[in-house]
C-alpha cells in the first residue's frame, strides 16, 4: 500500500481543522494558544510533504519550516507572556468580555 | 526511482495525531490537554521520520513536544485559581465546527487536488547534512533574521511577564 502525498495533506487538513476549530470555540487563553501550535503544526506538516514529493534536492519546504518553527516558537513564548500579564492585570484568562472586566 | 512510505506505519501516526487533536480539544482538564497536545507533536515527528525530514522531526520533538509543553504547563499552573482548578465543563459549538469543517475539506480539495498530480515519491538524495549546508550558506541572512527574531521574543517574553510593583 503506497502512500501519496494525498493522504499526509488529508491529515494536515484534519490538524489545521481541529485547531481552528479550538481556536473559534475555546474560551481560555491557553487553550487558543495551544489550538494556534496545532494549526501551525499542520502547516508545516504540509510544506514538508510538498518540500519531499516535488523539490527533495532543494529541501525549500524544510528550510522554510525551519524558519516558520522559529517564528511560531518566539509567537507561542510571546503570547503566553502576554497570558501571564492579563492574568496579573485582570486575574483572569477568560475570553469572554463578561468576565475580564 | 522511487520510495515508499509504509502504510501500516502512517495509519498507526496519522491516527495518533488525529486522536490526540480530539483528545485535546475534548479534554476537560486543561492539564490534560497539554498533554495530548504533546502527544501530536510526537506523532507529527514521526510522519516528518516517514517523509525522511530527520532534522525537523528532532527539533520537533526538543521544541514543541518537550519545551513548548513545559512552558504551557507553567502558564496552566500560575494562571489557576484556588476556587475553580483546571476542570471546565466541555462546551461545544456547531457554528464552530461547522466553519473548521469546511475550511478543512476546502483545504483539503484545493491541496490534494495538486498532490494527486505527483505519482511516486523521488529518491532522497541528501539528508541532514545538506540541510545544514544549505541552512548556512544559500540561507544565511533568513537564519540570522530568525535568530534576532527569538532573542527579541525572548527579551520582550521577559518584560512582558515581569512583576510591576505599584
Amino acid at each position: 500500500m503506497a502512500v501519496g502525498p494525498s493522504a499526509f495533506m488529508g491529515v494536515a487538513a484534519v490538524l489545521f481543522s481541529l485547531g481552528l476549530y479550538g481556536v473559534l470555540t475555546r474560551k481560555n487563553a491557553v487553550m487558543v494558544l495551544m489550538s494556534l501550535e496545532l494549526m501551525t503544526v499542520a502547516a508545516c506538516l504540509n510544506m514538508v510533504t510538498v518540500s519531499r514529493f516535488v523539490t527533495p534536492a532543494e529541501m525549500t519546504g524544510q528550510v522554510f519550516a525551519v524558519f516558520a518553527m522559529a517564528v511560531f516558537a518566539a509567537q507561542i513564548g510571546i503570547g503566553l507572556a502576554l497570558v501571564l500579564a492579563v492574568y496579573r492585570q485582570t486575574g483572569s484568562i477568560e475570553l469572554s468580555s463578561k468576565k475580564a472586566t | 526511482m522511487s520510495e515508499t512510505v509504509s502504510g501500516p506505519v502512517f495509519a498507526i501516526l496519522a491516527f495518533a495525531c488525529i486522536g490526540g487533536a480530539i483528545g485535546m480539544l475534548s479534554a476537560r482538564n486543561t492539564i490534560h490537554a497539554a498533554l495530548w497536545l504533546s502527544e501530536v507533536m510526537l506523532a507529527v515527528a514521526g510522519l516528518y521520520l516517514l517523509l525522511s525530514a530527520e532534522y525537523l522531526a528532532v527539533v520537533q520533538v526538543l521544541i514543541y513536544a518537550s519545551a513548548m509543553s513545559v512552558v504551557v504547563l507553567f502558564i496552566i499552573m500560575l494562571t489557576l485559581r484556588e476556587r475553580e482548578g483546571p476542570v471546565r465543563m466541555a462546551d461545544f459549538s456547531i457554528g464552530g465546527g461547522i466553519l473548521a469543517g469546511l475550511t478543512g475539506v476546502i483545504l483539503y480539495m484545493a491541496l490534494a487536488d495538486r498532490g494527486d498530480r505527483i505519482s511516486a515519491m523521488p529518491v532522497e538524495p541528501s539528508g541532514t547534512a545538506a540541510l545544514g549546508e544549505l541552512l548556512f550558506g544559500r540561507w544565511t541572512l533568513p537564519l540570522e533574521v530568525a535568530a534576532l527574531i527569538l532573542l527579541v521574543s525572548l527579551v520582550a517574553a521577559v518584560w512582558w511577564s515581569r512583576e510591576v510593583d505599584s
